[in-house]
Parts: structure tokens; C-alpha cells; sequence
């Protein structure tokens, strides 16, 4: 067990305004958003399905008036549809894996950049990080928010960074082990893989000045906490965003770690029965919805994010007036995160396609031994793709494998079975299984 | 002069290649001869047998992917250097061999070799110019069942 303790801190007073001033904030500043995305066509055309005028939205009272957004949408507005400012006027674009093969871009302006750093600034001071302490980053850099999400975060506190980026983990544990860092930041999974290290190679507890953790990119469980607390003797905190609502910073724990806080005064959070579409009780789980309140490059109205979580209004002990969100626990898509990679069914589908011509029976199944994801596609034989020449078949299995790595940027493994042997489905087909452990 | 050699691919599975043989023996199918060839993840058994349409069909009907495959079979006294003496001459002709079997007739008499060339047709006629007893099916499943 870790023997560090987190006192309670908190970063900006935004986080503790009462309920009734936090409401007429998010008011006016859902009022400003909605004026903000007329600018683009496509809120233009939903606004006018709906019958709604931007005028007409003066409250949060008003925010169910509007209309959802999705990532079918942002797809099909892709790259830069959704873009409400002038190209001139973006400092960065980050994207997001998407079902096609190219990803969901996003942008944001200085102001965005600021906003973006300010609220990691609050998960990170809700969970332990000081000015002085060292953050090492083992999140990958580039279009995934993760990295540098995380990195303007610690910076704006006034901690330093080590940008290490993902992989590589004996270096990891170099860097660790010879800059004395306070802080990680990964995967939880990731953690997993350090933590396995540091044990076989009989790398001494103290030798480490690790203190604690944030975690991210993926859904993971309590288990798992109480694995890598006690495995490295840190304390992990959960933490929670999308780049389609602004990147990491959406949500994160406090020293009490009940909940993850979300920072309301910048997103308002509905939690809805992904059926109906209607909200469920506070406390139900359901899909969580976000609309940005001060997001200027890429505004969003309702964004259905398809997490499966759900939502405390009760008041935490740290002084936080924000409504908490539990872990997510699951997809109301069939969205799996594997290596901390989004991966969609019909992706595999689609590098299937690109090898035969046909769509073929398939099945997903995901399983973490050895503490790595390790995602297996069966794919069922036909006549047309049998050949008795064995390099023909390991030809084929190569392709299919090529193509997968193509479009999900995964190494997955290929097995080939026989015809009819994988379970046949009325409506909606079972595609994955997925052995890991759930939230 | 080529033969038929009904191939099947067997997924990684216990009890598959069991329950495909016992399907043949049930319907009173002779296998004349067979090889596997095995990966990490699957296998291919290559039959020959007498009654390779019947066959197909049988195994088929029970979700085994099968088919049929041309292959070369050559008769050779069962001694050194038979084998040998068919890869030189196929090795002259620039003839590569995908895979190939063998059964024995008699032992110390004949053997059947089974090939299965990347050029079939190079390989039948490289080997009929050797003058090397090529088999037909006719000649194969009478050597079979003498």
C-alpha cells in the first residue's frame, strides 16, 4: 500500500460555486454556445429541423430542446466541418480513431489550449500534483489528446514534465528510477506492464520515488487499483475525457476518489437511456452527454459520447460542488478500447472486405493475459478461400492481418476457422467477446 | 494423367480429424492414402481416396471446407534413389515441388509417390519424357486395393 497521502486541494474556485450560481453560468453560457454554433452548416440544418431559434435558449432548463450530436455526424463532417472559427484563428488540431480508417479531427484556438490545460490543472491538483513534482507522461503523442492534453495540464500547474511518451519500458523505468519522478501518467493497463517489470527485474519499492498515478484512456476497475497500489505502493486516480468534448479534463478524481468531478462550469452532462433517449435517475447508469460551454474552435451540442456511467449530484467531502460520474462500465456502441486503441467491429469488417471482396463471418475476442490486450479475429473459411497450399492460407492470414493493421492500427492475431462454426445471430450479431475484467 | 486429391482444411480444434475420418468410415470410404500438413493455427489433410466426389460432399454437409486438387502419381520400385531420380529430372525443368506423399505397395517393391508441382503440366510432361510410369486413377486405386 501506498504510504503517500493526498491532502485535499483544490485548483480554481470554479470548482466550489454553489449550485445556484453554477446554473446561471451554465446558462448563459450554454445561451453564448448555441449562438456560437450557428456558425456552422450542420448546426444551422439541426437547429432547423427541429424548429428551435438560437434566441430561444436562454437557460439550462432549455438544453433538452436541443438536438443530439454524434459521431456519425463529426464523421460525416469531416475534416473540418464542425469548425466555428476561421482556420487563421486554430492553434491545434488533434483527432480521434474512427470507424472509416481516418480519424475525427478536432481544433482548438489559444483560448481552447488555455481552457484545455486549465482543467487537467484541476484533476491533476485534485489528485496530488504539486508545483514541485515531476510528471513523467507515458500517454502516446500526436493526434490522441492524451499526451499533450496531460503535458499543458501539469505545465500550467507549474510541475515539470518528462515527455516520455508511450512504450518502451525499461526506459520508462530508467527515467523513473534516475529523475526520481513524483508522478505517472498512462494507461492503467500500461501501469500494469511497469509494475510487472518492476517486480521481475527485483527492482527495489524504494528505489522508486513514484508517489502516484493518473489514468486514463480506457475504462478500467477497482481490482486493478488495488493491483497497482499495491504492486508499486502509489495511490491511482481515474480521470476522463474524449477530444470530441475537449480531450482529458472532462472529469477526473479528488483525494476522496469517490467519483470523478465533472467540471460543470465547462460542460454541461446529461445522462441519458440510450434507448428512449430520455434521462434516467440520478444514480441510474445511462450514456453520457456533453455539451461544451466555452469551447470556441469546436463547439458541441449534446454529444452523445456512448460511455455507460452514471452520475452523483450528492455533495462530495472535498468541497467540490460538481456532479461525479462513476467509472464507465461499459458502451452503448460496440466500441472496445484495446491498447488504449478505439477500435469499432466494423473496422475488422472493412479490412475483411478489402482482402476478399465478401463479407465473411467473424468474431472479436479480446482478452488481457499477462496483463496485455491481446485481441484474436476468428475468421470463418469458405470454399472460395480455402487453398490446400499452406503458404497460400499464411498468405492469406497475412493479408488479413495487414489490412486489420491498416485500418486499427493494431497487431491483432489471425486464427481461421472452419464454416458455419461461428455462432449465427438473429438481428443485431454478437461480433466481440471480450474476456477482460469489467469496471 | 493427373489425380484427384480431395484437400481439407481442419481448424485448430480437438477431435476434428477424428470426426472426419470417422464420417469416411461410416460411408465406407477407403482412404488410399493421406498427409497432413500442420501450422500453428491449422491444418490441411490431403486425401486420396476412391470416392473423392461422395466425399467432398459428405464432408461438406458437415462444415468441413474441402477441395479437390490435381496431383501426379509416379510408381517407383520401393529402393534408394526412386524419389531422388524424379526431383532431378523435375529439378532440370525448372519444376519446384509444393508438397508430396508416399504410400508403399509392397514392402520392397513398389511405393506411389504423390506430387503436387508448381507446373503441372511441365511436371507430367518433363516426367513422361523421362519415360517414368506416371499413374492414372484407374492404375492408382487398382495398386491400392491389390
Amino acid at each position: 500500500m501506498s504510504t503517500f497521502v493526498v491532502e485535499n486541494r483544490i485548483w480554481d474556485q470554479a470548482e466550489t460555486l454553489p449550485r445556484g450560481e453554477l446554473a446561471a453560468l451554465q446558462g448563459a453560457k450554454l445561451a453564448e454556445t448555441v449562438e456560437r454554433v450557428q456558425r456552422i452548416p450542420f448546426y444551422q440544418r439541426k437547429f432547423a429541423e427541429a424548429g428551435i431559434s438560437p434566441g430561444q435558449i436562454k437557460s439550462v432548463d432549455d438544453l433538452q430542446r436541443l438536438p443530439f450530436t454524434t459521431k456519425a455526424d463529426l464523421r460525416e463532417e469531416y475534416p473540418l466541418g464542425m469548425l466555428a472559427v476561421d482556420r487563421a484563428d486554430v492553434a491545434r488540431y488533434h483527432g480521434s480513431s474512427g470507424t472509416t480508417g481516418k480519424p475525427t479531427m478536432v481544433a482548438y484556438t489559444r483560448n481552447d489550449l488555455n481552457t484545455w490545460a486549465n482543467l487537467c490543472a484541476r484533476f491533476l491538483t485534485g489528485g496530488g500534483l504539486l508545483p514541485e513534482h515531476s510528471v513523467q507522461i507515458a500517454f502516446g503523442y500526436g493526434l490522441f489528446t492524451g499526451g499533450f492534453g496531460l503535458h499543458y495540464g501539469v505545465e500550467h500547474v507549474g510541475a515539470s514534465v518528462i515527455p516520455a511518451a508511450a512504450g518502451n519500458t525499461p526506459k520508462q523505468i530508467m527515467l523513473m528510477l534516475d529523475m526520481q519522478v513524483d508522478a505517472l501518467v498512462c494507461t492503467p493497463s500500461y501501469a500494469l506492464n511497469i509494475s510487472e517489470f518492476i517486480i521481475q527485474n527485483d527492482i527495489p519499492r524504494n528505489a522508486l520515488n513514484l508517489k502516484y498515478a493518473h489514468f486514463g484512456g480506457e475504462p478500467w476497475t477497482e481490482d486493478m487499483r488495488t493491483r497497482i497500489e499495491d504492486e508499486l505502493g502509489i495511490l491511482c486516480f481515474n480521470n476522463y475525457g474524449l477530444s470530441e468534448v475537449i480531450g482529458p479534463g472532462v472529469s477526473g478524481e479528488c483525494a476522496v476518489r469517490d467519483g470523478m468531478h465533472i467540471s460543470e462550469d465547462a460542460f454541461m452532462v446529461e445522462c441519458i437511456n440510450p434507448e428512449t433517449l430520455e434521462p434516467v435517475a440520478p444514480g441510474e447508469e445511462g450514456e453520457l452527454v456533453f455539451t461544451s460551454l466555452c469551447k470556441e474552435a469546436m463547439p458541441i451540442i449534446r454529444y452523445r459520447t456512448r460511455d455507460i456511467a452514471s452520475l452523483n449530484p450528492e455533495p462530495c467531502a472535498c468541497g467540490r460542488t460538481s456532479v461525479r460520474m462513476s467509472r464507465v462500465t461499459g458502451r452503448s456502441d460496440d466500441m472496445l478500447i484495446i491498447k488504449g486503441v478505439n477500435v469499432y467491429p466494423s473496422q475488422i469488417e472493412q479490412a475483411l472486405l478489402r482482402v476478399e471482396g465478401t463479407a465473411p463471418h467473424y468474431r472479436i475476442e479480446v482478452d488481457r493475459p499477462d496483463r496485455k490486450d491481446v485481441a484474436t479475429v476468428k475468421v470463418e473459411m469458405t470454399e472460395d478461400r480455402f487453398s490446400p497450399s499452406v503458404k497460400e492460407m499464411q498468405e492469406l492470414k497475412d493479408k488479413i492481418d495487414r489490412a486489420i493493421q491498416g485500418i486499427t492500427g493494431l497487431r491483432m492475431n489471425i486464427e481461421l476457422v472452419s464454416p458455419n462454426s461461428l455462432e449465427r445471430f438473429v438481428g443485431k450479431a454478437q461480433r466481440v467477446i471480450d474476456h477482460r475484467e469489467k469496471g | 494423367m493427373k489425380l484427384k486429391q480431395l484437400s481439407v482444411f481442419l481448424e485448430n480444434k480437438p477431435g476434428r480429424l477424428r470426426e472426419l475420418c470417422g464420417l469416411l468410415a461410416e460411408n465406407g470410404i477407403n482412404i488410399i492414402t493421406l498427409s497432413l500438413a500442420d501450422t500453428e493455427q491449422f491444418g490441411i489433410l490431403r486425401l486420396i481416396v476412391k470416392d473423392y466426389d461422395q466425399a467432398k460432399k459428405l464432408l461438406e454437409a458437415k462444415g468441413f471446407v474441402a477441395k479437390l486438387t490435381d496431383v501426379i502419381a509416379v510408381e517407383v520400385n520401393d529402393q534408394p534413389g526412386g524419389l531422388s531420380e524424379i526431383l532431378a529430372i523435375e529439378e532440370a525443368s525448372g519444376i519446384s515441388v509444393e508438397y508430396m506423399y508416399a504410400f508403399v505397395i509392397k514392402s520392397g517393391e513398389k511405393a506411389v509417390l504423390l506430387f503436387r508441382f508448381d507446373d503441372m503440366d511441365k511436371a507430367v510432361a518433363a516426367l513422361r519424357q523421362a519415360h517414368l510410369p506416371i499413374l492414372d486413377s484407374v492404375e492408382l486405386y487398382q495398386r491400392a486395393e491389390a
